[in-house]
This record gives structure tokens, sequence and C-alpha cells, in this order.
């Protein structure tokens, strides 16, 4: 047992550190930082997951073959803990994650052809078309109908919180082809152009209101819109082994290096506000105790996370205990992003709709009180998402109790 | 909407006061500050002080002996003992059998029973729990077989409390093993001196001596000793539930037990300070404070309700919940406060029996068995869990 | 960055598991803590045997060089099978301050007998006044001729009963709690003006209350320099905290499979109780915070030897840890349990109050949390 990196590895560090320093410019950063919540919009995305990828960096989880970075367990380690310490996004995204790999496993030739390059370039913007108002958690219950119509089938039905439809240029769906058997059995995995005709982007606003056209999750309606068979991934009423697939290759993520980026910002913005007492708030005890417990959470999500990964380079499998990181992940984000929003006191209660309207040059106002606190609450209600997306936190209990405690 | 008391209470309450100081016994007190064990007849002390005075049962109907005090006298009544730290009449007679005899028991019963209850003479145990049927106390097995005028009972009880100095025990036992579970129970009422009944210690995990095992080997009770009808005893077995609940919440006692946490800390040293300066410590006091009275507040307002005529509802099931939660958060502070002087045993193996107890503080020596202990309170009397699971059904109709 | 064990460790930890299978059931241990002496000189004579109490030393000592990590695994057995002997308080404490403090000359006279299992060792750290705080020192040590002549009293000394030799903290020079003036001594327990008052702790231990009155000990009692003592007491009572936490998660992991194993065969309403939802998510966060507690401890052994302050925050942050988690874990497996996790009989309770006096012994999670915190300051 021991924390040293290789020489080969802190080489690497470096590599990523200068690279950062080269790319991620003072625009991007701005851009980023006045965001509701910090999420960069449609082109700055765009063009941050370009530089990536120029540099061989997206898809990092791909195998070579297709273009992947080949990076050793500890390498991947770096890579993330280096972005997310410098507070730069990661250019993985729906398609890099969720689609690719499935093409890879189950697409034809064309297909592979067709998207994994692009998506690899962070030329194609993929959404993921899974949830239905009526099957969230119970996902296999879906109801989207694909009715078979000699070389196409025909879509009609809706999805929901669709994350950035609107930006997509294509979306990987499950729909239902047959409705006979059990309810996993009749499942597709189907691939759809968003250009097709019939599809309706409604915005979903959620609590910490985006401004209008930024919205994070829309519902997406079909009306008898065409989706040729070529499109099709794997086999017909297969596409639940196409979903379950994905999660063999779970490796769940690692959440340490993004909140101890998190709690360094809390910090900072300690240095600058007061307490009480007129102290800086980080010399208040109360704060400084609770920052104190924030980080002795987060250590253990880092060594903890450290330790399964370091057994994924052994041969081992993460399985179920992905689902542990992704608890302990999210729900010590939530305390983060709540104890953020403490720091700022009053500041947090102006409320500002578009925050990158100035950024835009469509205002000259600037922000209201200082300029770190604006997405403090925003962030704060947004990330209530993160306990309820990717497997909620009580159904990652279920699984846990099934797959490690055998209940 | 008020929440002071009236000038009579405040009469009532100074004069409740003055009856406890001039008669608490000063012995048990001593008893009871170094933590030690109490006699059978130090148990019932208190009670029989009380019962002089006419003043051991005030929940029940004055035909019975009760003293027909208002709703709020009985709160301050509850209240000042608490606050005291008297030793209750035990609940088993006094709050769990004798409203089920009120309401369900022949004449001969209320004038055999409930005397020796009121005056503190007879001691009563529960006989409810058995090893497999516990949460779901409909479960039980113990068989009650009828021959001629007498049942003959086989089978086990556990976690009875108190059961080795019980003269009585009041019994669920299975009539009937062939309708639905609820169906087939009935109450029977049996004397430990009958032949054929064991105790057995069960030593809890503080050391102490507080539950045991009852065998029963055909135990010939009198089909008289059954109260109310054959096979209903489920029924009485869930009015007395709904009695237990009064009082459950602990607001009183737990006052008290914050207030000698303060004590405590005002003694203790930390960083060269009394630890109540420590302001990580004194936000902990004051938070479970708070929290307490946000219980308080709660149970003024069943109170109310309650005086205005409508029975506890399934609200006592957070009263219970929030009551215990409380209580064990008071004593988790108090090994807390008491630093490294928590570790000596008091009935470890080379304590028993000598005086050279306590190693450092008085106060020291209880705080660590009283926690260990209190985990009890989300334990029995309906599990917190079931607790939880009665306001999911009858409260949010889930 | 490996966080494998070596082949060696492993054969370590089967060993230690073998003698814990082969000799601490639950009746086992009871016997030996309601025997007259409340260990067992065999099972000390054993570990004596396989080396365990070598473990720590540096090979020129006939020690068998292990590291830290060795430690851990050692402790985490133990803390498995609530092992009650002195293995921590006289190797790992014991053996830590003269590993880390003594004179050459010091290591070569009383290794050997912590190795041989002659001598047990216990540490008066604490007094009735300090709390938690190690440098509330109010035990006083003379210069007199060559030597020391020491005066006080040394509150709860865990393992004092069983052990010969006393590692005393004791003031030299500066102010009650001043982090200057400590000086560590070791006195044997049968020196004159030694006395103690023996009796059982909560988890089954031994301790006792020291008294020292006029003890006179020679200028080779002194451990380190004069004056100096604070940092070898931190950095000893750093690594006792890291072999605690060992220990703790032993512990815990037992209580975790036997709540699990009891709530599958445990039947209420006509079902396993483990069917039932809110169980299965108590017993799941049970086990997170069984994992986290093993994240923080192998991230504190790891840690042990980078900087004062780095040590320090990761000590304290681990501390912090199995304090929250053992008492999450400990309540839930007796809240679990129903009535049967109330029972002495049962080994529930056992595990349940030593991770109670876990949380205690070197201070208790508001504790380190001022520590983590006063270090993180006086680092910026
Ligand atoms: C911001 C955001 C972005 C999203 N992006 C996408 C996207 O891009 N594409 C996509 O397909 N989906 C997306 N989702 C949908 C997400 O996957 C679902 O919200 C999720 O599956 C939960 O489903 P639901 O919202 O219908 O909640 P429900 O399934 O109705 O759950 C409601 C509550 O019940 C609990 N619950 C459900 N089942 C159980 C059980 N068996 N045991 C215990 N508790 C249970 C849940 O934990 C939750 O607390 C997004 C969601 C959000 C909030
Ligand atoms: C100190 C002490 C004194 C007692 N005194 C008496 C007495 O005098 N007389 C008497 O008759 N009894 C007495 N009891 C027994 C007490 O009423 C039972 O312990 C209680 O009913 C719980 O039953 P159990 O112990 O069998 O636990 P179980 O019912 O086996 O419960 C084990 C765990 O499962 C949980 N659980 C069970 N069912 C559900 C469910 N449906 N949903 C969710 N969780 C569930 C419980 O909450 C608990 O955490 C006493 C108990 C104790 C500890």
């Amino acid at each position: 047992m021991d924390l040293a990196f290789s020489p080969e590895d802190e080489a690497f560090r470096q590599e990523v550190r200068e690279f950062i320093a080269a790319e991620w410019t003072d625009d991007l950063a701005e851009r980023q930082k006045r965001s509701k919540t910090h999420h960069l919009g449609k082109e700055a995305t765009i063009a941050w997951q370009q530089k990536l990828a120029k540099k061989g960096w997206m898809g990092i989880n791909w195998p070579k073959e297709y273009g992947g970075p080949g990076f050793t367990q500890v390498q991947k380690y770096i890579f993330d803990f280096e972005l997310n310490a410098a507070g730069v996004p990661l250019g993985e995204n729906m398609g890099t994650i969720m689609c690719a790999p499935v093409i890879m496993a189950f697409g034809t030739d064309e297909q592979k052809k067709e998207h994994l390059p692009k998506t690899r370039a962070g030329e194609r913007w993929w959404c993921q078309g899974y949830s239905e108002p009526g099957s969230g958690s119970d996902l296999a219950s879906l109801s989207l109908k694909a009715e078979d119509k000699g070389d196409h089938y025909l879509l009609n039905g809706s999805k929901t919180w669709t994350t950035f439809a609107q930006y997509a240029d294509w979306m990987f769906l499950l729909a239902r082809t047959d409705n006979s058997g059990k309810k996993q059995e009749g499942i597709s995995f189907l691939l759809l152009d968003m250009k097709t005709p019939g599809i309706t982007i409604d915005p979903i606003y959620t609590i910490d209101l985006p401004a209008i056209g930024h919205q994070e999750v829309n519902q997406c309606f079909f009306e008898d819109v065409k989706v040729p068979k070529e499109n099709l991934v794997g086999k017909e009423n297969d596409g639940w082994t196409c979903a379950k697939y994905l999660l063999q290759f779970e490796r769940g993520n690692a959440y340490a290096p993004r909140l101890t980026r998190v709690i360094e910002h809390i910090k900072e913005m300690a240095k600058k506000e007061r307490s009480d007492t007129g102290t800086r708030l980080i010399d208040d005890e109360d704060f400084a105790r609770q920052i104190a417990d924030c980080e002795r959470e987060l250590m253990a999500i880092d060594f903890n996370e450290r330790r399964v990964f370091a057994a994924l380079s052994t041969g081992g499998a993460v399985g179920a205990n992905s689902s542990m990181l992704k608890l302990r992940g999210t729900e010590v984000g939530q305390r983060l992003e709540l104890l953020a929003t403490e720091a700022v006191g009053y500041y947090v209660m102006p409320f500002e709709r578009d925050t990158d309207a100035s950024l835009d040059g469509l205002t000259n106002q600037p922000p209201i009180g200082p300029d770190y606190a604006a997405s403090l609450a925003p962030i704060y209600f947004n990330h209530r998402k993160t306990t309820i997306y990717a497997g909620s936190s009580e159904v990652q209990r279920n699984i846990m109790s099934k797959a490690i405690l055998g209940l | 909407m008020d929440i002071d008391f009236s000038p009579e209470d405040a009469a009532f309450r100074e004069e409740v006061r003055t009856f406890i100081a001039e008669n608490y016994p000063q012995e048990i007190r001593d008893k009871q500050k170094r933590g030690e064990k109490l006699t059978r007849e130090e148990h019932l002390a208190w009670h029989k002080i009380c019962y002089k005075k006419g003043w051991a049962a005030p929940k029940w109907p004055v035909e019975h002996g009760g003293t027909g005090w208002t709703v709020t006298q009985k709160y301050i009544w509850g209240e000042e003992n608490a606050l005291a730290e008297t030793i209750p009449p035990l609940p088993f007679g006094m709050n769990m059998l004798a409203p089920v005899i009120m309401a369900f028991g022949s004449d001969e019963q209320k004038k055999s029973v409930l005397p020796g209850i009121l005056s503190g003479e007879v001691w009563w145990c529960q006989g409810y729990s058995e090893p497999g049927a516990g949460s779901d106390l409909a479960g039980l097995k113990t068989r009650a077989v009828r021959d001629g005028d007498e049942y003959v009972i086989n089978g086990a009880k556990t976690w009875t409390t108190l059961g080795q100095y019980a003269d009585w025990m009041f019994c669920l036992c299975r009539t009937d093993p062939d309708v639905k579970k609820q169906e087939g129970i009935s109450f029977i009422l049996i004397d430990m001196k009958t032949p054929g009944i064991t105790v057995r210690p069960i030593i809890t995990l503080e050391g102490g001596h507080e539950v045991n095992e009852v065998f029963l080997e055909d135990v010939r009770v009198p089909v008289s000793n059954r109260v109310g009808e054959e096979n209903k005893g489920w029924t009485y077995a869930k009015f007395l539930l709904s009695h237990e609940r009064s009082g459950i919440a602990g607001v009183a006692r737990s006052k008290r037990a914050i207030e000698r946490l303060r004590e405590i800390s005002r003694t203790e040293v930390s960083g060269g300070a009394p630890l109540i300066e420590d302001q990580d410590f004194a936000r902990k006091i004051s938070d479970v404070e708070i929290q307490l009275t946000a219980l308080e507040y709660t149970e003024l307002r069943t109170l109310a309700s309650e005086s205005s005529g409508k029975g506890p509802g399934p609200e006592a099931s957070l009263l219970k919940i929030r009551g215990t939660e409380i209580g064990q958060r008071i004593t988790e502070l108090t090994i807390e406060a008491v630093g490294y002087y928590g570790y000596p045993f008091r009935n470890g193996p080379m304590a028993d029996g000598s005086n050279v107890f306590p190693v450092g503080p008085n106060y020291a020596a209880g705080a660590v068995p009283t926690y260990l202990n209190t985990r009890k309170t989300s334990i029995f009397g309906g599990s917190n869990e079931i607790q939880h699971n009665i306001i999911a059904k009858a409260v949010l109709g889930l | 960055m490996d966080f494998s064990f070596t082949e060696e460790q492993s054969m370590l930890r089967d060993m230690v598991q073998r003698f814990v299978r082969e000799n601490y059931d639950l009746d086992a241990r009871r016997k030996i803590v309601e025997s007259e002496e409340g260990m067992s000189r065999d099972h000390w004579n054993t570990f004596a045997e396989l080396g365990l109490l070598a473990a720590p030393f540096p090979e020129e000592y006939d020690g068998m060089g292990g590291s830290q990590i060795d430690t851990m695994v050692i402790m985490e057995e133990l803390g498995r099978g609530l092992v009650v002997e002195p293995y921590f308080q006289t190797v790992v404490l014991g053996g830590g301050f003269i590993r880390e403090g003594g004179s050459e000359d010091q290591k070569k006279a009383l290794i050997p007998g912590i190795i041989s299992g002659e001598d047990i060792y216990a540490v008066g750290f604490a007094e009735p006044q300090s709390r938690f705080n190690l440098f509330d020192i109010t035990t006083k040590a003379e210069k007199s001729g060559d030597g020391y002549t020491l005066n006080g009293y040394k509150a709860v000394v865990l393992g004092g009963p069983w052990a010969n030799k006393l590692i005393i903290t004791a003031r030299t020079s500066g102010g009650q709690s001043d982090a200057d003036g400590i000086s560590v001594f070791i006195v044997d327990k049968s020196a004159n003006g030694v006395s103690t008052r023996d009796y059982p702790t909560i988890d089954g231990l031994r301790a006792s209350e020291v008294t020292l009155e006029n003890v006179a000990v020679g200028a080779d009692a002194l451990i380190g320099e004069e004056g100096k003592g604070g940092p070898l007491l931190e950095k000893v009572v750093d690594q006792g905290i890291a072999a605690l936490c060992a220990e703790a998660c032993g512990a815990m992991k037992v209580l975790n499979d036997t709540t699990v194993e009891y709530c599958k065969t445990r039947e209420q309403f006509g079902q396993p109780i483990g069917k039932f939802q809110v169980l299965q998510h108590r017993m799941v966060d049970m086990f997170m915070e069984y994992e986290q507690s093993i994240s923080m401890t192998y991230m504190v052994n790891l840690k042990l030897d980078e900087s004062d302050a780095e040590r320090k925050k990761a000590a304290s942050a681990a501390k912090v840890q199995i304090g929250k988690s053992g008492k999450m874990i400990g309540q839930s497996a007796v809240q679990l349990h129903g009535g049967m996790g109330m029972t002495d009989e049962l080994n529930v309770g056992h595990y349940f109050k030593r991770l109670t006096m876990i949380d205690t012994l070197f201070g208790n999670v508001d504790h380190h949390l001022r520590r983590y915190t006063n270090v993180d300051r006086a680092a910026a």
C-alpha cells in the first residue's frame, strides 16, 4: 500500500495541467463563472469539447481502436482530478458515455462509421431519450410506441426530462416495439436525427429557473416520427439488453475531484465573507467546523473512490459499489452546495433570470452582490436533481441491498 | 389560544412541588443520584406515599380512587414528578392493566385487582412478547387450553420487565389456533406463584437485570381470571396500547435530564474552562433543547385536543418517536460530557459488592450504562420503525 | 498509488484471523473478561510466539520490521475478535514511544521485553481535569540528582492493572497546558510511590487510577528530550488513532455482518424482517459508513509519515469518521436486533460498547473536528 504516483504519472499530470493552462481560456472561464449553474451553454461547450478532442482526450473510456486515449486507471484518475481541481468540465457527455459504447457493442459498421468519429470529435450532440412521464425509476415500463412500417419505425408518444434536447443533433432512445411479453422484452434501442419532422420540444423549467431557451430539461413529443430501420441498434425487442449493457462498464464516477473544488471555492468565499462578529467567516468557529466536517466526508469519499478504482486496475469489478460512490458523492455534494449558500448570507437571495445576459452584451448591469454569490442558490436548487436522476438514492440503496447485502 | 396556566393551576403546581419536596425519601434520592440499583420496596416507596395522600392514580376515574383532576392538573402532576425525578408507580398495573379491567373486567375482577394496584401492594408484569412475537405481537404462540373451569397454559414469554418481582402477570395467550391470528387470543391474569412458572433473568448490555424470560409449563389458571370474552384479547390489548401512550413523550423527564446535563457540563472542564462554555458542546445542548421545545408544544397541542374530548390519535406515535430520540440524544451528550470517566464499569466482576465506586465524579458512573440502557426506548412500546409505519398508514393514508 | 496488501500482510491477517477464530468466540472472551485478571497471559504468550508483538519494530532490535499497515491489519482483526489483551497499549502505544522517542540504549533495553511478551505497558496521558487535551498535565517531574522525582495522578489508564511498565506524561516546566515543558517517562509500576486503583471498564477492559507520590526514576527513564515530549506524544497518539481506527473497522464489520444475517433469519409478520425496505436502507447506510471508515483508516495509516500538519489532519479526520460511523452502526445494530440487541448474551452489545468507548478514547468527534480546524488554520 502506498499513495505515491509514479514519475510517468506525474509527467502525465503535468501534461494535463499545461493543456488546461493553454486551452481553458479566460472567456471560457468567465462564461462558466457567470452562468447560472456553471454550465457553459451550447457554443462554448462544443468549443471546449473540440479542444479536448483535438488533444485526443474525448471518449476517455473508449478503446483505442475507436480513438480512445488508452488511459490507465491511474491516468484516468489524474485526468479527472486535474480537470476538476481546475474547475474545468470534462468533455464526456451522454454521447461518449452512454450511446457510443452501445454502438460499439451492438451497432453495425455503418452506424459506427456514421456516429463514432463525430461523437468523439464533439461534432454530434446527443440527448438521452429514456424517461417518460409514466416511466422514471421503473424505466422498463416505458411506452413510447415504435411501430414497424417495413423500412422504418413510426414513433408516437413522448419522452421527458430530456437534458438539452433543444441543443441536440441526435437522440438515442428506448421505444416499445412489442407489447405482448414481459415489459423488459419489447423494447428497442433507436437512434433518431432530431431534425426529423414530427418532433416537438417543450421546455421544462427547473426550480433554479434558467433563462428562456437555456432550459436543462424538456419533454419531447413524437407524432408520426419516422426512424429508418438502419437506425435500430442491436436486435429489435432487445433494447433492454443494450441499456443494461452499459451497467457492466459501470465504473462509477469519481466525485471527490469536483467536490474538492467546491470546498475550495467555499473556503475562498469564506475568506472574503464576514461572520456575525466581524471576523472572516472562515475564522468563525461554527463555519470552520462545518467545513472541517465536510472535508472529512470528502476525504472519505476520495479514499473510497481510490480504493474502488485501484481494485479496477487489478482486474476487480466495481459492480454495485458504483451505487455507493454515486450516493455518497451526490449526498455530500448537496451538503456542500447548501453550505455554500450559507456562506454569502443575504446575497444568496437576489434572483437573476438570465445570468448570461451581460456576457452576451444584452445588459451592462453588474451582478448584485459579490460575483460568486449569484450561482449559489441556483446550483443548490438545481443539484437536488443529482439524487433523483441516474438512479435515485432510494433506488441505489435498493440495488446495494440486493447486490451487496443479499437482502 | 393560550399557553399560560391559570392562577389556580399555578397554586396547584406549588402544592405538588411542596408535597414532593417534603415527602420524597432522601435515601432513595441519594441512591438514584449514585445510579444504584433499587430494591423491590424502594421501587414502590413513592407510590405508597402518594397513595396515602390519595394521589396515586391521577388518571383513574374518581370511583376507582382517581383524583378528579383536570387534564391540566394531571399534566402538572406528571411534569413536577418528572422534574423532581421521582420514581413513578409501575406502569404495568397502573397504566396498562387497570384501564382494561375498568373497561372490560368483571365486577369481581374490579374488586380484586384494582385496589392492589392503587395501593401498590400488588406488583404486575406484562406478559405480551414472546421469542417469536415481538413487533408482530399477534403472532404469539403461548397456548391456553380449556380444561373444565381452568386454562392450562404452556409457552414462553420474554422481555418481561421486572418480572422477577412480580406477584401477577397479565398475559396474552392463544385460545384458538385455527382462526386469524388476531382472533384467537385471550387476556388472562396469572398469579406468579402458580406451579409451573419459571422466571429466568436476561442480563441487558449495560449489565442490569431488568428483563426476564417467563416459562409457563402446565400452568393452571381459573377461567375466572380471563378478562372479558374468550378470543377477544386482541381488542383489549389494542385498547391498552392506546393508554400506554400518554406521557410517552417524556418531555419533563428530558427537561430534567438536560438540566442535569448542564450541571455536569458546568463541572466538567474543557480547555481550562467549564465545558458549558465550549461552543460546540453548548450548541449541541441548545439543539436538543430546541427539539424538545418543539416536542413539548406538540404534546401540549395533543393535550388541548384531549381536553376537548378527543382521544389520543396516531399522533401519539410522533410523540413516542421524537420523545425517545430526544431522550437518547441527551444520554449521548451525557457520555460526551463525562469524557474518560465514562469508562469505569460498576457492574463488573471486580466491583460487585464492593463499595469502592464510583471512580471519577459521582455523576459519571451512570452515564454510559444509562446511554446503553436507553437504546431500549426505540425498541419497546412499539419500535420506532413500527411507529413510522403507523403514521404512514393512519395519518398519511399510505 | 496502490491499495493492495503484500503477501506477507495477507498471511499476517490470516494468522490473526485464525487465532481469533480458534480462541476468541464470545464465550471464551467472556471467560477472560470475567477472570480474576481480566486478560489471558496464555494468549499474550501466543502473541509473542506468533511474532505479533514484534511486528512494528525494526529488525535490528529483533523486530519484524513491519509497517504501520501491518499494525493496521493486526488491529483490524483484533477488533473483529474484540480481543482485550493489551496489544494496543503495549505494542502500539508503549512500543510507539520507545520506537519514536527512545535512545539507542533504550530501544536495545526495552524492545526485547515487549517482543518476548515479558513486559506489558500502559500509558498515563489523561488526568481528571485534562479531558482530551494531551498537553493539560499537572503531574510534575522534578530534577533530582541524575534523575527525576514524579508526583501526580493519572486517570483511566487503560490496561493499567495488567501492566508492569507505565509510560507517564509529566511536566518538567511550563504552565498546565503549555505545549512546551512536557516530558515522557517510563516508570516501573512496582516502583516506590506508585499506587493504583484498579477497575473494569464498560467495554470489558481493565483500567487504573494511578497515583505517583515522590516516585524516583533515573535519567534513563526519560524518553526523548526533556521538555520536548509534546510532539512525541502527539505523534504516538496519532499512530494510536490510526491503529484504533482499524480496530473500530473490525468491530463495525462484525456488527454489519451480524445484523444482515439476523435480518435474513428473524421473521415477523410472516417474512424475514430484512424484507422491509426501511431496514434494508438502514443496513445499506451501515454498509456505507463502514466502507467510508475503512477508506479513512487506510488514509490515516498511509499518511502517518507525512508532515506533522498532514498527519494530524489525517488522524483527526479519521477519528471523526469512526466516531460517527461507529455510533451509527452500533446504534443501528442494536435497533435492528430489537430486544435481542439489548442483551448481554448476544455479541452485538459488546461490539457496540467497544465502539462507544473508542469514540471517547483520545478525544471524541468534537475534539477532533476542532483539532482539524486548528491545524488547518495554523498551516494557512
Ligand atoms: C435534471 C434532470 C435531468 C434528467 N435528464 C434526463 C435525460 O436526459 N434523459 C432521460 O431519459 N431522463 C432524464 N432524467 C430523468 C431521470 O432519470 C428520472 O427523473 C429518474 O429516473 C426518476 O424518475 P422520476 O422522476 O419519474 O421519479 P419516480 O420514479 O416517480 O420517483 C419518485 C420518488 O420515488 C422513489 N422511488 C421510486 N421507486 C422506488 C423504489 N422501488 N423504492 C424506493 N423508492 C422509490 C424515487 O427515489 C423518488 O424519490 C432527468 C431528470 C432530471 C431531474
Ligand atoms: C428493555 C425491554 C423491556 C421490555 N419489557 C417488556 C414487557 O415488560 N413486556 C412485554 O411483553 N414486552 C416487553 N418488551 C418487548 C418489546 O415490546 C419488544 O422488544 C418489541 O415489541 C420489539 O420486538 P422484538 O424485540 O422481537 O423485535 P423485532 O420485532 O424482531 O424487531 C426487530 C427489528 O425489526 C424492526 N421491524 C419489525 N417489524 C417491522 C416492520 N413491519 N417494518 C419495519 N421494521 C420492522 C423493528 O423495528 C426492529 O428494529 C421489552 C423490550 C425491551 C428491550
